[in-house]
């Protein structure tokens, strides 16, 4: 769509986002993505009151839930919604499902929308999903020795670390930052503290990336509520409003290797609808499956001004007490990666920060979060892109 | 006539009468008569296996078996040869019971074969032969000695050379002398064929085949232990299997013969 | 019947204690658009889809094209190439990269347009320019290879191949002669004869020529037979007891199995038509190829570069009167070897065809060239080795065949009628 034809989007007013629920992962599980789907909607009753019958909407993301969508969900989990979403974009799911719940209540199409993503990760379940991932990737990835997207991220580590004069060193002052993070987080699967030295000798998984670079697979859930203030207001749950969003796939296909995401292509939007700048931000809560994402998110939301990528991580001191806090929990790279329960632990960790109810450490005086979502590695690069801004009430 | 056959069985039991067994085994690798390319080709003896205590006989063992009617050691009835299209009861099955046993003359040839692949039986040779063992009976199988059953398992045995297949055998006048003047039942010999190795080369092609036939006399081909019998007082079982309008069979050939 | 007459290097000791080593292979799910490229790479094209409106070449496989949704169609493509981005492989959960790691792979911006992830031969680094050529996997599946290459002097298929066997990856998609055990199922007529020598020549460390009876007295100072390295043993295909003889009577493993076995004769259906003529042909070609398959397959999986070629005559695409006993064999041949190709698939023994047309033999006298040499088939043969080709035909009137066959079937069938 060209910009003459855009027209300009409308302000989430009327919708906030409320009851970030985290379900404590665990390396392996033999329970099915279905249990881990209860055990959230479980905390959140704990959370919220609300009963199975309570919610009108709901919107559901698992990679191990098959071969059941949302729709097996619903009857699974004794629901009766008149809005239901399955997102499948990964680890852009949470932003996802948050900007579509967040029409659905502004619209009246809902109420109450409860967001959850939910995955197992049984013994060999993990190769499993990368076996069958996709079909680009059955046919054109996995046939080379593949070892998890760790050789698709090697190759655009590689060329990022070329085009910007990255070195390893710089993507450790990401990994450890979010481990130091990760000690005050007691769900962190990961918490022993890392020095550069361990980090820099660790071994190669696919050359360049190392094995801190590389996410833990677990298995989790994550959820959060949508509704409208009133709702929020009247059952005292604090809440967060929604600034602005963006989304955007398959962006610059014609990149031979992803060196940008969709982000790139959004970005004013991004903060024109939130109406500050990255500098306004609390936090940033940006998805981390490795660290070359998280420093082409850095650019790409305008954290630093293009081509400036290697000095701003040298620079930038990324813990909660840091310049620009990020990935508080510790993020996936300490945390573990559930799934896609990964792709919404961002929205969660972020909006306990600005309601001051984190899992560990509080960014002090925290009131707004950035979001950011990657999803969906489909064949030589990650599909799906998004970003939020959300503020506390 | 029962006290003979009973006076028979005592002496084969008392091991007066030796039974001797002239068929070599059957197997796929017992070589077969090669005729130039152009023609048709005897097929060797092929087994492959039904069932064998498996999921397809879990109690029982059976085999499939597929053979020419003249692989291994194996009976010409006439009508194998056109000579003897025409010859009453000339196919296996027509062969009257009474002919499936005869007494047998052996004549040892394997002294002259050893010296010279090619030798031919000659009706001079037959003549001197019997000048010196006496003369060959009527209604007698003649059996050739030629020890070539030795060689079974070698390439010898075929001794197929670039010009063809080198093995003794008689020629035109030595069968006739046979058939007409001696009046022979057949000819037994230990090669693939009653006829020599180079017998289509003859001035009268393959005569073994050609006269013996004609003339309603059988062949034995591919036999063995003919150097355990003596020279005359054996007695050939030679039953060809009952196939109708069958040119010849594989058989089970013995030899009856006083232990000596 | 037949002693070896040379003396054989003993096969390789194993530790006798050592549990067999398992040869799972490469990953096998594959989309109905990639068997198609697949089916492409079997007959050594390097293909890929472009869109018969806009020509834009595209991969991965699609089922339309993504610049304007018009449908594709399969192309051979130039094979060049420059890495774009490269890394090695040091952890895999596939368990048959596993066993084979470190793993180089990286992507590949083609000539023909489209980014490609591929395997890589060793020592190629960003910037350099490659040749693609596009294999089949262990486990059958197409798979793209980038060889060095110079942009001015491309490298011809057999120094391809050099690398290819050189390369510790790249041998996996290859069937490596040298050091192998072979077996040529008939080296009595000219091509298993050639065969024979030419294995020979190409390093093998055993070739076993079996000999179909009857076994003439030349055998026995027989040059060819006599080579070092080559052990003559009887074998009729048509003798299961024969072939169960033979295969315990090969010292070592056998790696590869060479099936030259026929019998052409003329002759129609109901005109001039020997029905054991007939019959014989179907005996060699087709149970015989049974044969063997069964006696060596369970062998051949146990080997890491196990792989069994048929050779047969291009007359098994459609009937032909001249010689109806003769094509239907090599029909019933050609789905029997299709049939077996399935069921290794699983075991990662390649399953490879090399069409022929008529031989410069006896068999074929009364035909007016062209004709294919049995140096030439020779040759053939260890080419589809050496580049793991599934399918090969030799030869101008196979080719042709092959291609017409390709084109339209049915006109194929009423055109080869004499």
């Amino acid at each position: 769509m060209s910009s003459s034809t855009k027209r300009s989007r409308m302000a989430y007013d009327g919708v906030v986002v409320a009851a970030p629920i985290t379900v404590p992962y665990q390396r392996f599980s033999s329970e099915p993505a279905h249990g881990w789907a209860g055990a959230a909607l479980r905390a959140l009753a704990r959370e919220t009151a609300l009963g199975p019958r309570d919610l009108d909407g709901f919107s559901f993301s698992s990679f191990s839930a098959g071969p059941d969508t949302a729709v097996g969900l619903v009857q699974h989990l004794g629901l009766m919604p008149r809005w239901l979403d399955h997102v499948p974009t990964g680890g852009a799911s949470g932003v996802m499902a948050l900007r579509r719940a967040a029409r659905a209540v502004q619209c009246g199409d809902a109420a109450i929308v409860a967001c959850v993503a939910a995955d197992t990760n049984q013994i060999d379940s993990f190769r499993h999903t990368l076996a069958t991932f996709s079909r680009f990737s059955q046919d054109a990835v996995y046939p080379y020795g593949f070892g998890g997207p760790n050789a698709t991220f090697a190759l655009i580590t590689q060329a990022y670390m070329h085009e910007h004069g990255v070195t390893r060193a710089d993507f450790g002052r990401i990994c450890l930052a979010q481990r130091a993070n990760a000690g005050s987080n007691p769900l962190a699967l990961q918490r022993n503290p890392l020095d550069l030295e361990t980090y820099l000798a660790a071994r190669p998984i696919a050359d360049p990336v190392h094995l801190f670079d590389c996410v833990m697979p677990c298995a989790g859930a994550e959820a959060f509520v949508v509704t409208t203030p009133e709702i929020a207001a009247a059952r005292g749950w604090p809440a967060a409003r929604i600034m602005a969003t963006i989304e955007r796939h398959n962006a610059y296909p014609d990149d031979l290797v992803q060196r940008r995401g969709g982000w790139a292509m959004d970005v004013d939007e991004l903060w024109a609808m939130a109406g500050i700048g990255p500098g306004d931000i609390d936090c940033l809560q940006a998805y981390d499956d490795y660290p070359v994402i998280v420093a082409m998110q850095l650019e790409d939301l305008g954290f630093c001004p293009p081509g400036t990528i290697a000095r701003f991580l040298r620079e930038t001191h990324f813990g909660i007490d840091g310049t620009l806090p990020l990935n508080t929990n510790g993020g996936q790279l300490s945390a573990g990666q559930a799934g896609a329960a990964g792709g919404y632990q961002n929205l969660t960790e972020g909006l306990r920060q600005i309601l001051h109810c984190p899992l560990g450490a509080q960014v002090p005086g925290a009131r707004r979060a950035a979001i950011s979502g990657f999803g969906l590695v489909n064949y030589d690069r990650g599909v799906c892109t998004a970003a939020a801004v959300i503020e506390a009430l | 006539m029962t006290s003979l056959l009973t006076d028979l069985v005592a002496q084969l039991a008392s091991g007066a009468i030796r039974v001797v067994d002239l068929a070599n085994t059957l197997s796929s690798d017992f070589p077969v008569i090669v005729l130039p390319s152009e023609f048709g080709q005897c097929e060797p003896f092929r087994m492959e296996t039904v069932s064998r205590y498996d999921a397809d006989g879990p109690a029982w063992y059976w085999n499939r078996i597929t053979m020419n009617e003249h692989t291994g050691t194996h009976f010409d009835a006439p009508a194998h040869w056109i000579t003897g299209r025409d010859v009453p009861h000339g196919t296996v099955d027509a062969v009257a019971p009474r002919d499936f046993v005869y007494p047998a003359v052996v004549i040892d040839i394997s002294a002259e074969a050893a010296a010279d692949a090619d030798f031919v039986v000659t009706r001079a040779f037959l003549e001197d032969w019997e000048a010196r063992h006496g003369a060959i009976p009527p209604r007698h199988w003649i059996l050739l000695r030629s020890d070539w059953s030795k060689r079974v398992g070698t390439l010898a045995y075929l001794n197929l050379q670039d010009d063809g297949a080198h093995s003794p055998g008689p020629d035109a006048d030595a069968m006739r002398f046979l058939v007409h003047a001696r009046d022979c039942v057949g000819l037994g010999v230990e090669t693939v064929g009653t006829d020599a190795g180079q017998a289509s080369h003859f001035a009268e092609p393959l005569p073994a085949h050609s006269i013996l036939h004609g003339n309603g006399r059988f062949g034995l081909q591919c036999l063995t232990n003919l150097d355990q019998l003596p020279t005359f007082g054996s007695v050939i079982v030679a039953a060809p299997l009952k196939i109708k309008g069958g040119s010849g069979s594989p058989l089970r050939v013995i030899a009856l013969m006083p232990e000596a | 019947m037949t002693t070896p007459r040379n003396p054989l290097p003993p096969p390789a000791p194993r530790d006798p204690l050592a549990r067999p080593q398992l040869h799972p292979v490469a990953p096998g799910a594959r989309s109905r658009a990639m068997q198609a490229m697949a089916a492409r790479a079997a007959q050594g094209r390097f293909v890929l889809q472009a869109c018969t409106v806009c020509g834009t070449a595209t991969y991965p496989p699609r089922d339309a094209c993504p610049r304007c949704w018009g449908t594709l169609a399969w192309h051979d493509q130039p094979t060049g190439g420059r890495v774009l981005a490269n890394t090695v492989i040091r952890v895999s959960t596939d368990p048959y990269f596993r066993d084979r790691l470190p793993w180089h792979m990286g992507s590949i911006q083609l000539d023909a347009g489209p980014v490609v992830l591929a395997h890589l031969a060793r020592g190629l680094e960003p910037g350099a320019r490659v040749t693609m050529r596009l294999m089949l996997d262990r486990g059958g599946n197409a798979a793209l290879f980038a060889l060095p290459s110079d942009a001015a002097h491309p490298p011809q298929p057999e120094q391809g191949a050099t690398i290819m066997s050189a390369d510790p990856q790249g041998r996996t998609f290859v069937v490596p002669v040298a050091g192998a055990t072979v077996l040529v199922s008939d080296a009595r007529q000219p091509v298993g004869r050639a065969l024979v020598g030419a294995l020979a020549a190409a390093g093998a460390r055993l070739v076993v020529a079996g000999l179909p009876g009857p076994a003439p007295m030349r055998d026995a100072h027989d040059p060819v037979l006599g080579l070092p390295g080559v052990q003559p043993l009887p074998l009729d295909v048509t003798d299961p007891v024969s072939v169960a003889e033979t295969i315990s009577r090969i010292g070592g493993p056998l790696d590869i199995v060479i099936n030259t076995a026929r019998h052409v004769r003329a002759g129609g259906v109901s005109h001039d038509g020997n029905l054991l003529g007939h019959h014989r042909a179907l005996e060699v070609s087709a149970m015989g190829l049974a044969r063997l398959a069964q006696a060596t397959a369970p062998i051949l999986a146990g080997r890491p570069s196990g792989a069994f070629l048929d050779v047969l005559s291009v007359k098994a695409l459609a009937g032909d009167a001249g010689h109806a006993g003769f094509a239907a064999a090599e029909a019933a041949r050609l789905s029997l070897l299709q049939s077996f190709r399935h069921e290794m698939r699983s075991t990662g023994v390649r399953v490879l065809e090399v069409f022929t047309g008529p031989t410069d033999d006896a068999d074929h006298q009364a035909l007016p060239p062209p004709k294919v040499a049995p140096a030439r088939l020779a040759a053939a043969v260890l080419d589809a080795l050496a580049q793991g080709r599934e399918q090969t035909c030799v030869g101008e009137v196979a080719r042709e065949a092959m291609r017409r066959w390709l084109d339209d079937p049915a006109l194929f069938a009423r055109e080869t009628q004499p």
